[in-house]
């Protein structure tokens, strides 16, 4: 399998010499001051070699975000963020952009070796061993490494960091950046529109199926700095293509911010799946530190018959606000979303999706499976709607919240809103504890603690698991384990 | 030779309470060795059978208990698991979501892991299932459905034995298997649990009824009242019972 070789001798030429600090990679590092102002807009802009376009867009995003204030309706708690205390780009210094990252702390190693996957951190971009993934990785606010290049432009299909989509398709860019989520969206798209410094650029042309998974990596290193990415996937007329984004951060006392925003258009007849498996630091026992997580995640289904699913595994960061949401524009079109999230210690999750129905006789179906141990706090949260014209629109909705001990909270928050009549929407939901006997009858057949809670988690979330590629459901499974460790007992 | 279970003047009480509920149970296991503990309603066999499990919600105020020479009570009940002790379950639990099949795998190899065994292979451990369901009139299907949901009594029952037959205790516990069930299940249970016996197995059966014994032919039958076994004797006591019923038993105690 020469591609997947490729991927392997990528790995290998990274140079891993310059990484010494553990899991905090030691590079020399180019930072803009902190803060945020015109200035620092304009210098990003000026370092990626943006058209004048491109920076007037920023700007403009810029301006508008000084008016804004932070949303402060969802369940969660934390103290104020200091967005004039922030880096808002930060590079390798290295002329070689740094592509791996080898010597990892060795806590983290041993949560690796736990998940199985191999060692390499590029051989986790590829998911399992002899899979055949391309990898986009995002390296704090830069793209360092984009594997398969080759073999994917002989189907038509790009797929490359944005900045790098900036310079070689301006039109593609220009067209489709910020038509699902403006500019002006919420508090922290409208940042990230500002301040975005790379994220993947995804184009699938038209009749293509995409012959391989296309994945994104993004990991934070640097201290202080917020992770502004930009994703922007478009599937051409009648394409098909699977997508996965996979999340690390390294453990620091102090919080980070991550406000990233992925853009979907599928076009008629498309259908794309995005998966997302979210580790960020979740900060540790007692709270300290970890991820704040404000993320826009949303897909239009702009043409008719076409098909968007969300599928996320968020089982890191201290804080998630994140609501991957689908505008089924086109007729016929569908939208889905099926998510675990997983809370324990102290974290916060309100988490869910939107269903905006637009056109004729579209469907949508929203699986929500919410784990709450420790003395986090989950919550769903989800709007399911029906615009005038939009007849024959329907959704079933079903959200399932599972309790571990007496400490923690699951909430769901369920907005419906049909304005035409021939709508139908369903919507059930369940809460419920691992009870005692549960515990006691796997233990007695020889299950540990953590043991039988993983698999009473496990087959708890087993209808949404079924969603994920197959090279990410093992690994998702023991990866909710781990999560939940300490949870019992 | 050491006994495969002691059990010396145990008390036991429900966490929080007072009430005792076991008041000084002795009893004595050795290999190979089937005993059926009958008696009424409240008169402590299930929770007996749950502290020899290790269920939390019990505290052994006097007394102890010996498994294999070991001390029991200082086992956690995964522990007892691996270490051979396996209860048949009144009232198998459900857990939604999880093959039962997986199930089997998760435990068997978690007691294998525990005893510093090699997991079994995925192969073998299909064959070993396969083959251990169809004698006990176990279907495919039931082995692919969630863990007893949806389970009829008979087929919680079956599952229990085949977990129990996979498992390969040293000492089993089978806490009134014959509730829910009909007579040809009754038969099938019983056919399932026989074949188990053998020289270096022992069980305890607790049953209300006699017509369990009629199948499974203990070799001791012990009466509990209040907390305390009151009468032992042979095969021939349970049918003494059948037709006495317990009263004179419980004005005993």
């Amino acid at each position: 399998m020469p591609a997947v070789q490729e991927t392997i001798e990528q790995v290998r030429e990274i140079d891993v010499d310059k990484y010494k600090y553990g899991f905090f990679t030691d590079i020399e590092s180019e930072k803009a001051p902190k803060g945020l102002s015109e200035e620092i807009v304009r210098f990003i802009s000026a370092k990626k070699g943006e058209p004048e376009w491109m920076l007037e867009w920023r700007l403009e995003a810029y301006r508008r975000w000084r008016t804004m204030t932070e949303p402060a309706w969802a369940k969660l708690e934390y103290p104020k963020i200091d967005f004039e205390d922030l880096y808002y780009y930060a590079a390798p210094k290295t002329a070689v952009a740094p592509k791996s990252l080898d010597e990892v702390d060795p806590e983290l190693l041993a949560t690796y070796a736990k998940l199985g996957i191999p060692l390499t951190e590029q051989a986790v971009l590829a998911g399992v061993e002899g899979a055949r993934v391309a990898v986009d990785a995002v390296f704090d606010s830069v793209s360092v490494v984009t594997t398969f290049r080759e073999e994917l432009s002989k189907h038509g299909i790009i797929f490359c960091s944005i900045s790098e989509a900036l310079r070689e398709h301006p039109e593609l860019v220009r067209k489709y950046l910020g038509s699902v989520v403006p500019a002006s969206d919420n508090f922290y798209a409208t940042l990230n529109s500002a301040v975005f410094s790379d994220g993947s650029f995804v184009y699938i042309p038209p009749g293509v199926r995409c012959p391989m998974e296309l994945s994104t990596y993004f990991r934070i290193n640097e201290r202080d700095t917020g992770q502004f990415e930009r994703t922007l996937l478009i599937a051409d007329k009648g394409s098909y293509v699977s997508y996965l984004e996979g999340c690390t951060a390294p453990m620091r006392d102090e919080n980070q911010l991550h406000a990233a925003v992925v853009e979907i258009v599928a076009l008629d007849d498309a259908e794309v799946k995005y998966s997302t498996v979210q580790n960020w630091y979740p900060g540790n026992k007692e709270g300290k530190g970890g991820i704040y997580n404000f993320v826009t995640k949303r897909g239009d289904c702009r043409g008719k018959n076409s098909k968007i699913s969300w599928t996320q595994v968020e089982t890191g960061s201290a804080i998630t606000w994140k609501y991957p949401s689908c505008i089924l524009r086109g007729d016929n079109s569908r939208g889905e979303f099926y998510s675990i999230a997983v809370s324990n210690g102290h974290q916060q999750v309100d988490s869910g999706t939107k269903m905006i129905h637009l056109g004729k006789n579209t469907s949508s179906r929203i699986i929500s499976k919410g784990i709450a141990a420790g003395v986090s706090q989950n919550t769903y949260r989800g709007l399911v709607s029906a615009h005038a014209k939009a007849t024959g629109a329907r959704n079933f909705t079903q959200c399932d919240s599972l309790l571990i001990g007496d400490r923690c909270g699951a909430h769901t928050v369920p907005y419906i809103e049909a304005k035409n009549s021939s709508a139908q929407f369903e919507h059930e939901a369940t809460t419920s504890k691992i009870s005692d006997d549960q515990m006691f009858y796997c233990t007695q057949r020889g299950l540990s603690d953590e043991q039988a809670v993983a698999l009473i988690v496990n087959g708890f979330v087993r209808e949404v698991l079924q969603h994920l590629p197959m090279e990410f459901m093992v690994e998702t499974q023991k990866l909710i384990g781990i999560s939940l460790e300490g949870s019992v007992g | 030779m050491t006994a495969y279970l002691e059990i010396k003047n145990l008390h036991v009480k429900i966490a929080d309470e007072d009430t005792e509920i076991l008041r000084g149970v002795d009893l004595t296991v050795n290999a190979g060795e089937v005993h059926a503990i009958m008696g009424p309603n409240g008169s402590g066999k299930s929770t007996l059978s749950y502290v020899l499990a290790g269920k939390a919600d019990y505290e052994v105020t006097e007394g102890q208990v010996l498994f294999l020479g070991e001390d029991l009570l200082e086992m956690a009940p995964d522990e007892r698991a691996a270490a051979g002790l396996f209860l048949a379950f009144q009232y198998p639990v459900e857990i939604p979501g999880v093959a039962f099949m997986t199930f089997l795998k998760a435990a068997l190899n978690a007691q294998r892991k525990a005893r510093g065994e090699a997991e079994l292979l995925t192969p073998d451990f299909m064959r070993m299932v396969r083959e251990k369901a169809t004698a006990l009139n176990v279907t495919q299907d039931m082995l692919k459905r969630p863990v007893n949901v949806g389970f009829s009594g008979g087929e919680k029952k079956r599952g229990e034995i085949l977990q129990m037959a996979l498992l390969e205790p040293k000492i089993c516990v089978l806490d009134e298997t014959d509730s829910g069930l009909d007579i040809d299940a009754l038969r099938l249970v019983s056919e399932g649990v026989n074949a188990l016996r053998g020289p270096e197995r022992a069980m305890i059966v607790i049953t209300h009824y006699q017509r369990l014994l009629d199948h499974i032919v203990p070799d001791v039958v012990h009466v509990m009242s209040a907390g305390r076994i009151v009468k032992t004797g042979g095969k021939e006591l349970a049918h003494e019972l059948e037709k006495s019923g317990y009263a004179a038993f419980t004005e005993a105690a």
